[in-house]
């Protein structure tokens, strides 16, 4: 058991604050690559992250929620809005050389293209300690063993090449050379999305017992909302570069407000032949919007059986429904919309 | 499509700008007086004076560059010495010898290699995949000029089968000249034909095992179908960078072929320029060599972009 | 599209049977095998679901039946048979016009199984103009006529989009599309949603169940995740090793999974009615390393039920209930009594409302 640069979080602790977070990239075409529009890939997105717990990032494809995790990490141009870490502003950690990196790190979903082929899982590890100057020459053997007993890897995969590990080892070493620099906030994008579902649930264990061990804070980007559950305190769901639905875990499976939300719960497979026939579902039938060119009003409209022409022309705000639980929907309180969500949460959740 | 080729010509100005530098440069750093070449070692200050003058060599660096640049600008490359004729002319009799030769090589080049290359990749680890790998590494390993030589000797002197000098004799013709120009070429495509085949082989094996030649086979089309309309095409834009690559190759290959068979080319102009010290020759053979470099990149480029759809968007 | 009439009514001819089915990479004097001693068989307009980890053979045992094997792998046992012809023996020619008429390919990754360098009318239509000498303007009828079958809106205009041009979604409906094109007697669906996002998952597995229904196609749908084939398949069977461990009606083996590996694989799916502060219960280590196959049941060092007799030889796969149709390859076979106090209905076949 390693020992922690950081003390664990105490209750209270401020962790990540995202506030109004915008992030927008250039559209340029043209024989002179003159910008000729704005592409909104994350537009206004609020959450916390207290110190010590894990928010679950949902939304699929498109939604803006790995450039979310990205911008927090300083890895996407930040266009608005701030993001505090651990009380301080990003600015002022990017500002120290080397201290954003050391504080947050980002696992991705597939290890295999970020690790480099070429080198044994030991020099990835002792390159990363070496790069931080975390240890020195002799002592980084030991440390590289210290990571990998950490991530459930016996010494021997020290020698070993990306190649000759499966699927859940490479995921396992990913997580060791984040691990390296001790930081204290992981950014966890679709981490288990490449694995057999019989060993996610290795990682997930993993991430959590480490969680618990060294008082980590998550951010956990997925487009499962099954997975998700196991991992998170409280979730925030995200469509076309906004959040749609913020709830604490519990309260977004039992009682879900915004019709994506009720889409991405019908979606998950049931391991239930009976039950899967019967249930009730929504369909995204249409790809999500452009975020170049968002449609007035509610991102969903196009895809929300419920739509009105007040969600073709007026954008919901993000609202309380009820202590702690954010929706953006006009209608979510009309009966016919309540009626069609507690059917779907019917059998999903207990 | 035509955004993209116009934004990749503009991107050609800073390179062929900065080519007239260095072939700008190259005079000012060559040791000796221009005076001396032009006047002899025998003129009088006042003589020389007059000829700096009247070349512009008094003034700054700067303004001496924009004079070649508007010099070049309306053909200007200077004189020759050794020929007695404005550079541009010598250059551009010989300009077509050695483009002729130098497509010939790079058209044989690319046809036997694709060839080749795709025959062997079509079964790989056979008796033929392992023929061309050694043909490969045959064809590799020997100098040009010494290719030349033994192709000489063999088909020259000892078969007398064909001609070894120049480009015609006695009367002409289209069918002497070709007679003249099959060894330099087959001499010259040896090594860029070898590269090809290397490269066709190995990127076509990559992209035969890819799986949209696998979802091809699912739906029953052939399988040379699929090697010339699925594979081939996908295997092309890093064969197509082989061979611009190998253009390059070929124009500077082109000196010492050219030499070997006297094929009265740039290549030999710029032997001979180099062993008489003729400057300008020099620098405008450089600069023509230059430019086509650029120019055969340039096309690499814009085919490659052909080939592949998702560069255009880039 | 006229619907055909698909459900077993009668007993017919399966589509495809493949029996003790053996692929094998490697020399001839070292093989390895990848998949061993495989048999089932798929009836016209079933479905056919094959669970199993990375590696299990899953893939292999439908690439060997399609012939499209890579590298050195081959068949060196059994034989599979395509309305009663034994494939291996067809010849390239007739193998050819099997695929695609007979039997369909989908595959996981739709980017990197549809030609970069294609427009995508190019691709859909090769096979029609070439080989069912459409005219390319019925081809092109044809081809807008399947993109809007697979839910593809504005077809005529994505015919000459490249597929870097369409989202994920739009390229696995792309591919399905392909592979329909020639009204395949028998779909091979291999891990077609594990690319996807969740969301598109569920309507891209409604689409080729809807599919099937409409064009009467047999599927074979090969996935790691139970959840996946739930609401698809007739008929489970579950690989591992290169074996078929368990294989039963699908009510039935979700009902009562007899074999220690279905059960731990039904464990492992992340559910959304179990406590949420309760373990995922994964299956802990590795599948054997084919080129070390182990001495006795292949998944004893990851069974919690495992005794020493499991290391004693190889289980048979067989009916515990002679006439059941469940065979399971386990010789403590735990969940017995549980079995036999249960149902006994699943067996006449699932009807389905």
């Amino acid at each position: 058991m390693t020992t922690t640069r950081n003390a664990m979080p105490q209750a209270g602790d401020e962790g990540i604050v995202v506030d109004g977070l915008k992030v927008q990239f250039p559209i340029r075409s043209g024989v002179f690559r003159r910008q000729t529009g704005i592409v909104r890939a994350v537009d206004g997105v609020s959450f916390d992250i207290p110190a010590g717990t894990t928010v679950g990032l949902v939304g699929e494809s498109g939604s803006g929620k790995t450039t979310t995790g990205r911008a927090l990490l300083g890895l996407a141009p930040v266009s608005g809005g701030g993001v505090r870490i651990f009380g301080e502003s990003q600015a002022e950690l990017a500002a120290r050389p080397g201290a954003l990196p050391r504080t947050c790190q980002l696992v991705f979903q597939d290890p295999f293209a970020s690790l480099n082929p070429r080198m044994t899982v030991g020099a990835a590890l002792s390159e990363v300690l070496a790069v931080h100057g975390l240890a020195g020459r002799e002592e980084r053997a030991r440390r590289v063993q210290t990571l990998l007993d950490g991530v459930g890897l016996r010494p021997e995969m020290a020698d070993r090449h990306p190649v000759e590990l499966s699927g859940g080892q490479r995921q396992r070493v990913a997580i060791a050379r984040a691990l390296a620099v001790e930081p204290r906030f992981i950014v966890l994008d679709e981490v288990v999305s490449a694995l057999d579902v019989s060993i996610q649930g290795q990682i997930l264990n993993l991430l959590i017992d480490l969680q618990r061990e060294r008082g980590l804070t998550y951010l956990f980007i997925t487009h499962d909302l099954g997975v998700v559950r196991y991992v998170s305190q409280r979730i925030v769901v995200m469509y076309g570069g906004k959040v749609m639905e913020t709830a604490p875990r519990d309260r977004l499976f039992s009682v879900p407000h915004h019709p994506y939300t009720h889409a991405l719960l019908s979606a998950v497979p049931l391991p239930d032949p009976k039950a899967e026939r019967a249930r009730a579902r929504l369909d995204v039938r249409s790809e999500p919007p452009d975020p170049a060119a968002p449609p007035p009003g509610c991102r969903f409209q196009r895809s929300c059986p419920f739509a009105t022409d007040l969600c073709r022309s007026e954008e919901p705000p993000l609202r309380p429904v009820a202590a702690d639980h954010l929706a953006a929907c006009h209608h979510m309180e009309r009966p016919e919309v309540r009626q069609a969500l507690t059917t779907a949460t019917q059998g999903v959740s207990a | 499509m035509f955004t993209f080729v116009l934004r990749r010509a503009l991107q050609t100005v800073p390179v062929v700008l900065g080519v007239t530098l260095a072939t700008f440069l190259l005079s000012q750093i060559i040791p000796g007086d221009p005076t001396d070449v032009l006047l002899g070692p025998g003129a009088s200050d006042e003589a020389r004076e007059r000829l700096r003058t009247a070349l512009g060599l008094d003034r700054s660096m700067v303004v001496q560059y924009l004079y070649y640049l508007g010099n070049l600008a309306q053909g200007d490359f200077g004189q020759s010495f050794t020929f007695a004729r404005p550079v541009i002319e010598v250059l551009a009799d010989r300009m077509a010898n050695t483009a002729l030769l130098a497509f010939a090589a790079i058209a044989l080049a690319s046809a036997a290699g694709i060839a080749a290359g795709t025959w062997a990749a079509v079964r790989p680890g056979s008796l033929r995949d392992r023929g061309l790998t050694v043909g490969v590494l045959f064809l590799n390993s020997m100098p040009s000029f010494w290719l030349g030589l033994v192709l000489i000797l063999i088909f020259g002197l000892h078969l007398r089968l064909l001609p070894v000098s120049g480009m015609s004799s006695g009367d002409g013709g289209p069918l002497n000249l070709m007679a003249h120009m099959l060894l330099p070429t087959v001499t010259l495509a040896a090594w860029s034909l070898a590269a090809i085949a290397r490269m066709t082989r190995s990127s076509l094996l990559e992209v035969i095992n890819s799986d949209y030649v696998r979802t091809a086979r699912s739906r029953g089309v052939g399988e040379a179908r699929i090697v010339l309309f699925h594979a081939l095409p996908n295997a092309m834009p890093a064969v197509i960078t082989v061979i611009g690559m190998q253009m390059g190759f070929l124009l500077s290959g082109a000196v010492l072929t050219e030499t070997v068979f006297s094929w009265p080319g740039i290549g030999l102009a710029m032997y001979q320029a180099i062993s008489t010290r003729d400057i300008p020759l020099i620098q405008g053979g450089i600069l023509v060599l230059a430019l086509a470099f650029v120019a055969i990149n340039f096309a690499v480029d814009v085919l490659y972009a052909y080939f592949n759809p998702k560069i255009k968007l880039a | 599209m006229n619907a055909i009439p698909t459900r077993r009514s009668e007993p017919s001819r399966p589509v495809l049977e493949v029996e003790n089915l053996r692929v094998s990479y490697g020399s001839a004097q070292r093989p390895i095998h990848v998949v061993n001693d495989v048999s089932f068989s798929v009836r016209p307009g079933e479905a056919l679901g094959i669970v199993g980890e990375s590696g299990c053979g899953k893939s292999q045992t439908m690439l060997a039946v399609l012939r499209l094997l890579s590298g050195s792998g081959r068949i060196t046992a059994g034989r599979a048979r395509f309305e009663g012809q034994d494939l291996a023996a067809l010849s390239a020619r007739q193998m050819r016009r099997i695929r695609g008429h007979g039997l369909a390919l989908i595959s996981q990754d739709a980017l990197s199984a549809l030609n970069p360098s294609m427009r995508i009318g190019a691709q859909m239509a090769e096979p029609l103009v070439r080989y069912d000498g459409m005219s390319r303007g019925d081809a092109r009828k044809r081809c807008i006529e399947l993109l809007e079958m697979v839910g593809i809106p504005g077809a005529a205009t994505r015919l000459a989009a490249y597929p870097h041009e369409l989202s994920g979604g739009m390229r696995q409906r792309v591919l399905i599309a392909m592979a329909i094109s020639g009204n395949p007697k028998l779909l091979i669906a291999d891990e077609p949603t594990t690319a996807l996002d969740v969301t598109i998952q569920a309507q891209i597995l409604r689409l080729i169940d809807r599919l099937r229904r409409e064009l009467g196609m047999a599927l074979v749908l090969i996935t790691h995740d139970l959840g996946v084939v739930a609401g698809v398949s007739d008929t489970i069977a579950v690989m591992y090793a290169g074996r078929v461990v368990e294989t039963a009606e699908t009510d039935r083996l979700f009902e009562t999974p007899r074999h220690p590996y279905t059960r731990a694989l039904l464990d492992s799916i992340p559910k959304l009615d179990a406590p949420a502060d309760r373990r995922l219960q994964p299956i802990a280590g590795l599948p054997p390393d084919p080129l070390r196959p182990l001495s006795g049941c292949p998944f004893h060092p990851r069974c919690s039920h495992a005794e020493p007799r499991c290391t004693d030889g190889l289980p048979a796969l067989e009916a515990k209930e002679p006439g059941s149709g469940h065979l399971i390859r386990c010789v403590i076979d735990p969940w017995r009594a549980a079995a036999a106090g249960g149902r006994t209905s699943g067996l006449t076949g699932a009807s389905r409302p």
